[in-house]
């Protein structure tokens, strides 16, 4: 997966910049497959294809949630309203599907186009009003809450009138083209999002510009570019993706459940960070990202078939997250 | 022809009407502020459906709020204090800690504030009536109909709501005992806590069934719980899992429709909200109230359903 690839600056250091982030990578899936080789000798029910494609289903809302923090925290910004677009974005998909009886279609464009608004609501109170990201995206994080709940009436959205909307994450393509292999649609989804993002990181002008924000706005704005503009994109683009989030958790539950969302922007940042990108900006890859999200499935997945008291899995969790995040800082401080 | 006099002096007679309305709603009726664990749960919705049923019938003023989720002790406390502020007529309480609100309770108490407890009851002599569900006896009846449906033996789990409030611990323990004093042959293999949030009980599920192959049945201990379940059963393609719920809303009513729920326990939700606003009112006005108010359960599956005694207490 080289169009993953993503180095940290285009400008300095791009070799040592792609050497540590090429090891990152390895540390990090190195983590990922020691995890599942433990879990795998620990029980014999772990590594089963119907578990796997649960870690993996598991991963996929939190994984597409975590793609698009991704961007927003190379810019070296972060966005605290993932969790409550994403119900938004299906609480709306609801609303024009169920309420209204418009084609399926219609409802994907409307979840993606509902986070992209919302991105660049976000994306212009920190580039045009200069609000820093963390409080903007709380305010957004609490208005879409709200907003969710008021659209509703604190009641969720069923999808029980538009046929085919649960295969949007259950169903499995792959599985009817290779039988036996039956990889959910949600899964594909993840994996489509991750090499379209990493795509653009990697060879747009839109991905060298998230780079360069991130690593030295300043720089960027001296040399003409129109900064705030770019950064909008970035928070769109983010929110786009966030709506195909809010799809595939609406399309799992078959419904769009107004009071979920709260919380599930943390463990997308967990994953994020596990995966090896900097929370200061100007360095991360999808791949990185990806590999965090796996990660956090297996943990939770394996903790789970263990039976590990479920008091003990939250601890372990997060003692995973401070190891996987102080383990960079060691990589990083080394010289070599 | 409509002119604009007609406009004004329409307008006028509107704003005295409302004046009017309102101004006789601060002299007489009593107010009754109902603080629950929540508002945005079918549930509660339910809970408060019934208060505004009592409301309107004996002619009072209700409002009902609660925190987002069952955690958050400390907004449902400064709820509960802004209520007291506004010198209720009697307080309507589903306690999230009983222990946390026992200064609020105390100030309620001299106040001369009536306090009903409702939906959970609080460890104190204070409530002069508690209008809840037996949660201990439902779960016992979830668990009799679980190993019924098992043919009395194999391996079963849980998948409950929270470890710490009241509802989670007396759902867990009250289907838990039942088991393991009634039912020998039956092994309880697993006990999760997915926050009644569906996606992670779903995948709480997914686990479940990978680590335990041979498990015969599930108990979901709310409605978030039960159709996390559901999902996770379905995703995994798992088949003759005897899934038992408990409460109701549009999804788990489907599933067992359906089949894939074998059945479910329902409380009474909108009978809770109507005799904890009855009850604040006897108080209020200093007649007697009984000290326990049990709102009643019910075992409901496709055979009953449509039974109007079930359809009625069943919340969509």
């Amino acid at each position: 997966m080289t169009s993953a690839d993503t180095t940290a600056e285009p400008a300095t250091g791009a070799k040592a910049a792609r050497r540590g982030s090429a090891q990152q990578k390895l540390l990090a899936f190195a983590s990922l497959i020691a995890l599942v080789i433990v879990f795998s000798i620990a029980s014999p029910n772990f590594f089963q294809v119907s578990n796997i494609m649960a870690i993996l289903q598991a991963a996929s809302v939190n994984g597409v949630l975590a793609i698009a923090v991704t961007l927003i925290i190379i810019t070296g910004g972060i966005d605290l309203s993932i969790g409550t677009l994403m119900t938004f974005c299906a609480v709306m998909t609801g609303v024009v599907l169920t309420w209204l009886g418009a084609p399926l279609i219609l409802g994907v464009v409307t979840a993606i186009a509902t986070g992209m608004l919302s991105g660049l609501a976000s994306g212009t109170f920190v580039a045009k009003m200069k609000i820093p990201p963390f409080i903007a995206t709380l305010g957004m994080m609490l208005i879409l809450k709200g907003l969710s709940l008021i659209v509703t009436g604190t009641r969720p959205i069923y999808f029980n009138d538009t046929p085919g909307f649960d295969l949007i994450s259950r169903g499995s393509l792959i599985g009817a083209v290779i039988p036996g292999f039956p990889v959910p649609n949600g899964v594909l989804i993840l994996f489509i999002v991750a090499g379209v993002v990493a795509w653009i990181l990697s060879r747009t002008v839109l991905g060298r510009y998230t780079f360069a924000l991130g690593s030295n706005e300043e720089a960027v704005r001296l040399s003409g570019v129109n900064a705030d503009a770019w950064k909008m994109a970035i928070y769109a683009v983010s929110g786009a993706i966030v709506g195909i989030a809010g799809l595939l958790i609406a399309s799992r539950l078959n419904s769009a459940q107004p009071a979920l969302g709260l919380g599930y922007e943390l463990e997308a940042i967990a994953a994020v960070v596990i995966g090896g990108t900097s929370l200061s900006g100007g360095r991360g890859t999808i791949l990185g990202t990806l590999i965090g999200a796996l990660i956090m499935a297996v943990l939770t997945n394996g903790l789970r078939v263990l039976s590990v008291a479920p008091e003990w899995q939250t601890v372990v969790t997060g003692a995973i997250i401070i190891v996987a995040v102080y383990a960079d800082q060691l990589r990083r401080r080394d010289p070599s | 022809m409509f002119t604009r006099r007609h406009f004004t002096t329409a307008a006028t007679a509107l704003a005295l009407t409302l004046g009017a309305t309102a101004a006789k709603a601060q002299d007489g009726e009593l107010y009754i502020p109902l603080i629950s664990k929540g508002f945005q749960h079918q549930f509660w919705q339910a809970v408060n459906q019934g208060a505004e049923q009592a409301a309107e019938e004996l002619g009072v003023r209700v409002t009902f709020e609660g925190p987002d989720n069952e955690s958050q002790v400390d907004k449902q406390m400064d709820m509960l204090a802004a209520a007291l502020a506004n010198n209720p007529a009697a307080i309507g309480f589903a306690a999230l800690d009983s222990q946390a609100a026992i200064p609020l309770l105390r100030q309620a108490q001299d106040a001369g504030v009536a306090v009903i407890a409702f939906d959970s009851g609080v460890d104190s002599d204070i409530p002069v009536a508690t209008a809840a569900t037996d949660n201990v006896a439902a779960a016992a009846l979830a668990a009799d109909k679980m190993a019924e449906l098992i043919g009395g033996s194999g391996q079963v789990a849980v998948v409950a709501h929270d470890q710490t409030s009241r509802t989670g611990v007396d759902r867990r323990d009250g289907f838990v005992d039942q088991i393991e004093e009634a039912y020998p042959d039956i092994e309880i293999v697993a006990i999760e806590y997915g926050g009644g949030d569906q996606l992670e009980s779903t995948e709480i599920t997914r686990a479940l069934l990978a680590a335990h192959p041979d498990l015969a049945g599930i108990f979901g201990t709310n409605e978030g719980s039960a159709i996390g379940v559901v999902n996770g059963v379905r995703e995994s393609g798992a088949e003759d899992i005897v899934i038992v719920g408990y409460d109701s809303g549009q999804a788990q009513i489907d599933a067992i429709r359906d089949g894939v729920m074998a059945g479910a326990i329902t409380q009474n939700p909108v009978g809770i909200g109507y005799e904890t606003v009855k009850a604040a009112v006897a108080a209020a006005r200093g007649e007697e109230v009984p000290a326990d108010i049990d709102t009643g359960f019910y075992w409901y599956d496709q055979t009953n359903i449509d039974d109007p005694e079930i359809a009625a207490v069943l919340y969509q």
